[in-house]
């Protein structure tokens, strides 16, 4: 059983790969002989590069890190902006909350379950809750002015510039519980004797947390810093329920895109999962060095 | 002045009240054992010493210093735990140094009780090696010289040596009364070993529920516990109890058919009690082939148990299990008529209802 999932897992990722150097047109084509007569080399990724919607950096000359997500759009960078900040976001705030909890609070119960809450939900349900939320005639900006803050506006969903931040809004509310509740867990792990140490040594809570505790819990971290960038990578159904890509594509990110070009332009398409492919793999390697580190040490 | 003075301290953890009303004075340089079964507050009140927990009542000097309300690491105090809580991710310089350099300690300060803790405990070597890459003894002793550097006036033990395998436990426990020799700080030790605590301590405080039921030296808690549970937790193999009365005028002991003179006994007035227990350890009964009236209870070898040098015997009188100690070529065969010779002034008398020593 394990095999053939894995057969299935490793034969569908080769397919992407390989074919994406042809200009094939549709599916299915299995053949190397198919293969062979279609390559074209790498004329999909450059053609990829070249597609505004994926990718365009009209100022590439002058890139400064400041404002590099003003200077690139398209789906690729959107993605990368998404990824960045939510990470960031995300991970600190979950860390917080996490340490708060971990003072021995009382009701912590319920705090843990409101703020784990939103991950129950589906990206949909969130994408569809929060589009509303942001809606400027229908939402908090509507709501604000009937209060009677005239001069309140939040429209990011509407700005082409800022619609990208919407979205790591609403995907900072559903993942920073979970981290939260990984983070915990690593926390509790913490032998309790550490803390009395670090107590009668003097050392101060938050550099215990930080010299100490952080470097402890590598592993949760590791793997939080894997779950929550490949979900960012793949990230999907958010923006579709939110912005559906818009305003215009501004939103666009690279599974829509993907998913979208998967008729009308299959050999390009292939080539943007190859692209996507590589990212993941890229996240994924601090996890298998930690995974295979471990292993070669014992 | 005392070294270490608690008074009163009470301490609840909810509704469940785990320290009762306790007092302890630790002298200047004394090696304090606390001793008592799991769940008897031990490390609980280290970890009040250590302020590691506030108290529900009561105060704690340290030297003088009313240090009820001070940090842990102001109370001029320095611990040592069974899971050794080394900070991983350091060397073991690391370790010894890092709360020095909290504290803002010169340089040079820092580099020469590094030092002078390797020295003593001959961890040198290890000084640039994280702790994952030591052994259990050697973890213990780095957490030994994080406590050391700190030049405190009172070391803290929490069942250190637990983790160790029973060679390396005895090592450590020769190395630490070494320790105790040369630094002649205070040292408060808590263990549920009694081999450790007749070993290492000064006087042995033996806890139970939270009460400390009696601090004295080692061989006085061994040789004349002040109530029966002190006698039975203490020694091993375990006291025989026998139940019985006194009788003229507390001058015999009386169970069954058997009766026991108590001249020589040294307690308090034995009087004549109707319920009393006679304390007997087996390394004090020796298997005799003839009866002596007064000092002699006759019994049925029925097993014994080799234990290397010595042997275990466990014989039946007046329908009672008794275990005496005999060297292991002594053995006598299962089955035997003995008589078993007591010595009363090694023997511990005990009143039935009130449990305490008589
Ligand atoms: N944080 C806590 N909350 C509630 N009860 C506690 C807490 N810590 C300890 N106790 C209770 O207090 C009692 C004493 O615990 P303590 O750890 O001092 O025992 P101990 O004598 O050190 O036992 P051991 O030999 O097993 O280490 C136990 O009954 C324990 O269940
Ligand atoms: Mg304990």
């Amino acid at each position: 059983m394990m095999l053939i999932v894995l057969g299935v897992f490793v034969c569908g990722t080769i397919w992407t790969v390989l074919f994406s150097f042809t200009n094939i047109k549709i599916l299915p084509i299995f053949t190397p002989k198919e293969w062979i007569d279609g390559f074209v080399g790498l004329a999909n990724y450059r053609r990829l590069f070249n597609t505004d919607r994926w990718m365009s950096c009209p100022a590439i000359t002058h890139i400064g890190m400041a404002d590099w997500r003003f200077t690139c759009t398209g789906a690729l960078p959107n993605m990368v902006t998404y990824a960045v900040l939510s990470i960031a976001i995300a991970v600190s705030l979950g860390f917080l909350l996490a340490v708060l909890m971990d003072q021995k609070i009382r009701a912590e119960g319920v705090f843990r379950t409101i703020y784990l809450y939103p991950f129950a939900l589906s990206f949909v349900v969130t994408g569809h809750v929060w589009a509303w939320i942001m809606s400027p005639e229908y939402g908090l900006q509507a709501s604000m002015r009937q209060l009677g803050w005239d001069s309140f506006s939040f429209g990011w969903i509407a700005d082409r510039k800022m619609v990208m931040y919407a979205i790591v809004i609403a995907g900072i509310w559903q993942g920073t519980g979970f981290v939260m509740a990984l983070m915990l867990a690593g926390l509790r792990g913490i032998d309790e004797d550490i803390w009395k140490a670090s107590k009668v040594d003097g050392i101060p809570a938050w550099r215990t947390y930080i010299q100490i505790v952080i470097p402890m819990m590598k592993p949760v971290l590791v793997t939080i810093f894997v779950i929550v960038t490949s979900g960012a990578v793949r990230i999907y159904d958010l923006v579709v329920a939110i912005t559906d890509g818009g305003p215009g594509i501004s939103s666009d990110v690279p599974s829509r895109y993907i998913y979208q070009n998967f008729s009308a332009n299959l050999g390009q398409s292939l080539s943007a999962s190859t692209v996507m492919l590589v990212a993941m793999a890229i996240v994924l390697i601090p996890w298998i060095r930690m995974e295979f580190g471990k292993k070669s040490q014992a | 002045m005392h070294s270490v003075s608690v008074q009163n301290l009470s301490l609840k953890f909810g509704a469940a009240e785990v320290l009762k009303n306790l007092n302890l004075d630790v002298e200047e340089g004394e090696f304090i054992v606390l001793l008592g079964p799991s769940g008897c507050g031990k490390s609980t009140l280290l970890n009040c010493l250590a302020g590691l927990l506030e108290l529900s009542e009561g105060q704690i000097h340290i030297k003088g210093k009313n240090v009820t309300w001070a940090e842990p690491s102001e109370r001029g105090i320095g611990m040592v735990f069974q899971s050794y809580a080394l900070y991983p991710q350091m060397t073991v310089r690391g370790n010894l140094s890092f709360g020095l350099k909290i504290a803002k300690l010169p340089k040079e300060e820092i580099e020469k009780r590094v030092q002078r803790a390797s020295e003593i405990l001959q961890i040198g070597p290890l000084l640039d090696r994280k702790p994952g890459a030591l052994s259990g003894g050697q973890r213990q002793r780095v957490a030994i010289g994080r406590a050391l550097v700190r030049d405190v006036d009172v070391f803290l033990f929490d069942e250190p040596l637990s983790n160790l395998d029973a060679k390396l436990r005895s090592e450590l426990r020769v190395e630490l009364k070494r320790l105790h020799n040369r630094l002649k700080n205070t040292m408060i030790y808590v263990t549920h070993d009694q081999i450790e605590a007749l070993t290492l301590a000064d006087r042995i405080a033996i806890m139970r529920g939270g009460i400390i039921q009696q601090l004295d030296a080692p061989q006085t808690i061994y040789n004349r516990p002040s109530n029966l549970f002190v006698a039975g937790f203490i020694g091993s193999p375990a006291m025989n109890f026998i139940k019985g009365t006194t009788v003229g005028g507390g001058k015999a002991f009386k169970f069954g058919d058997v009766t026991l003179n108590l001249v020589g006994y040294e307690g308090g007035a034995i009087m004549d009690r109707p319920k009393a227990i006679i304390g007997l350890r087996p390394e004090h009964l020796a298997i005799v082939d003839e009866a002596v009236p007064g000092l002699t209870i006759p019994a049925v070898v029925e097993i014994d148990e080799p234990m290397g040098a010595d042997s275990l015997v466990w014989l039946e009188a007046e329908g009672k299990q008794i275990s005496v100690r005999v060297p292991v070529e002594h053995r006598p065969v299962a089955g035997t008529k003995v008589h078993l010779k007591v010595d009363i002034a090694k023997s511990s008398l005990f009143d039935e209802t009130s449990e305490l020593r008589i």
